[in-house]
């Protein structure tokens, strides 16, 4: 049993130390000259355009449902006009980034961590070694890069078109008054809670795509390794996101 | 000249090379055979510095490259090319981008002098006009012919195929041993090629060595290799179930 939780535990230290190594390594190789502007352009367009349409059913069904629940409360002490500000609050500071994260770790980070172990298990990336090309600036780099710089772009998306959910439900469908609406929103929300939920989703595009390389890129053992790869790159980033979340709220708000 | 000098390596328990010693002659073709499984990829991937040893020295060209960084081997590895088993083709890349990307990478070279050298090397290997043709609409034959033209793209020094008939029927096998032939005559380029294919490697190799049991233990030309009384090459080469060599 202790050898058991001894083994365990030295894997669990000796993979997070190959996590932190990988980051430091694509971030060194960041900074240095070739930048591959062409390959960061066609991971943002993967991550971030290619994940719009999800992007935006998510924050429009989301402040929907946001406005639904918010007013059932509300509406036991004449407070309905409130549902604004509950929804636009609720979308700018947690749901929209955390959501956004989720959705685009599903699509995206799935995606390179399969398409890097495909790679890995058809020793793709050994003939990037052997022609003299890094792998990780090749591959990694212009993903952390598009990761980073999309989510806060895929979060301001969600974030609008979540209020914009609310609105419709709380003005069409419970009867709010629009100007009460949106004035409501106006009052209580402030530019701080939509920066800090920016910030929290660069942090989660980082995460979601440097796990999903890190998975994809130490992938063994060929279809099944790639399976499992793409698994565990998923649920490893969908429970760092929401570990982060909590840390990164408690230290901004 | 490549020496490999007491190389050690092993994975967990496994040994894989014990104390290995090689010296690949320049200009010359340099057979590897072996069992499957038997360590003579991990070799070859010593070789130009994917795997380090556990302990030995590889000397190119009199260097030893075991202790060097990402950025030495680098330096070193222009002077490879390197023909994959399965020819590990770009899949996102069609066939002219993957001849082209060394040149892409490494050179200053304009487009057109770029697509000039990718059709030069695609003829060379046979396959004339395939360049915009993706990996996976290619056979297994043409894919490693497409490897091969990728491997020759700068015009290395040194070309390693790691089991290039592997998995070809006997005509494919026949003309991938030729281009063998014909490239490094024409290029007097030094190949090291790994193969469990007797009737190939006696045709295409100067030289012969057979590893087994992480070592190498016999070596010599194709004369001297079909000459010897080593029961375990015999063994091996007369490609019999019975003998000193245990199978199962």
């Amino acid at each position: 049993m202790i050898s058991y939780l001894g083994r365990f535990t030295i894997g669990i230290v000796r993979k997070m130390g190959q996590i932190f190594i990988l980051l430091l390594q694509a971030i060194v190789w960041m900074m240095l000259p070739p930048y591959r502007f062409k390959a960061i352009i066609k991971q943002m367009e993967f991550v971030g355009v290619k994940s719009i349409f999800v992007v935006i059913l998510t924050g429009v069904f989301t402040g929907g449902v946001l406005a639904l629940q918010s007013h059932q409360g509300f509406k036991l002490f004449g407070a309905e006009t409130l549902v604004g500000s509950i929804v636009a609050l609720s979308m700018t500071r947690e749901l929209g980034p955390v959501l956004t994260a989720l959705m685009v770790n599903g699509r995206a980070g799935s995606a390179m961590a399969a398409e890097l172990g495909t790679m890995r298990v058809t020793e793709q990336i050994d003939a990037l070694y052997v022609m003299a090309t890094n792998p990780v600036k090749y591959l990694i780099v212009p993903r952390i890069v598009a990761g980073v710089i999309m989510l806060p772009v895929l979060t301001i998306v969600s974030d609008f078109l979540g209020i914009i959910g609310g609105y419709f439900v709380g003005v069409f469908l419970l009867n709010i008054n629009s100007g009460m609406f949106i004035a409501n929103i106006l009052q209580y929300l402030e530019l701080d809670d939509i920066f800090h939920g920016l910030t929290k989703s660069i942090f989660f595009g980082l995460i979601l795509t440097h796990i999903g390389c890190y998975k994809g890129f130490y992938t063994e053992g060929g279809a099944e390794g790639v399976g499992k790869a793409t698994t565990e790159a998923v649920v490893i980033s969908s429970v760092l996101i929401l570990i982060s979340d909590y840390i990164l709220t408690s230290i901004m708000f | 000249m490549i020496r490999l000098i007491d190389i050690y390596k092993s994975f967990g328990n496994n040994v894989v090379l014990n104390g290995l010693n090689l010296t690949i002659e320049k200009g010359k073709v340099t057979v590897i055979i072996g069992r499957s499984g038997g360590g003579k990829s991990v070799l070859l991937k010593h070789i130009i510095g994917l795997i380090r040893p556990d302990a030995g020295a590889i000397k190119i060209d009199g260097q030893d490259i075991t202790g060097f960084n990402d950025r030495q081997l680098n330096r070193i590895r222009k002077k490879f090319g390197m023909l994959f088993q399965e020819a590990a083709l770009f899949d996102s890349m069609t066939v002219g981008q993957n001849i082209a990307f060394p040149l892409v990478e490494h050179t200053t070279m304009k487009n057109s002098e770029i697509l000039k050298i990718v059709r030069e090397k695609l003829s060379q290997v046979g396959l004339s006009g395939i360049e915009n043709k993706m990996p996976s609409e290619l056979s297994g034959g043409m894919k490693k012919r497409v490897g091969l033209a990728r491997a020759i793209a700068l015009e290395p020094e040194i070309i390693l195929f790691d089991e290039p008939t592997t998995g070809l029927d006997p005509i494919m096998s026949d003309i991938i041993g030729t281009l063998i032939i014909d490239i490094q005559s024409k290029l007097n380029v030094t190949c090291i090629v790994i193969s469990h294919d007797i009737h190939g490697t006696l045709r295409i190799a100067h030289k012969i060595a057979m590893l087994h049991n992480g070592v190498i233990i016999e070596s010599g030309t194709p004369e001297e290799i079909k000459k010897s009384s080593n029961p375990l090459l015999k063994q091996f080469i007369e490609g019999k179930a019975e003998g000193p060599m245990k199978v199962l």
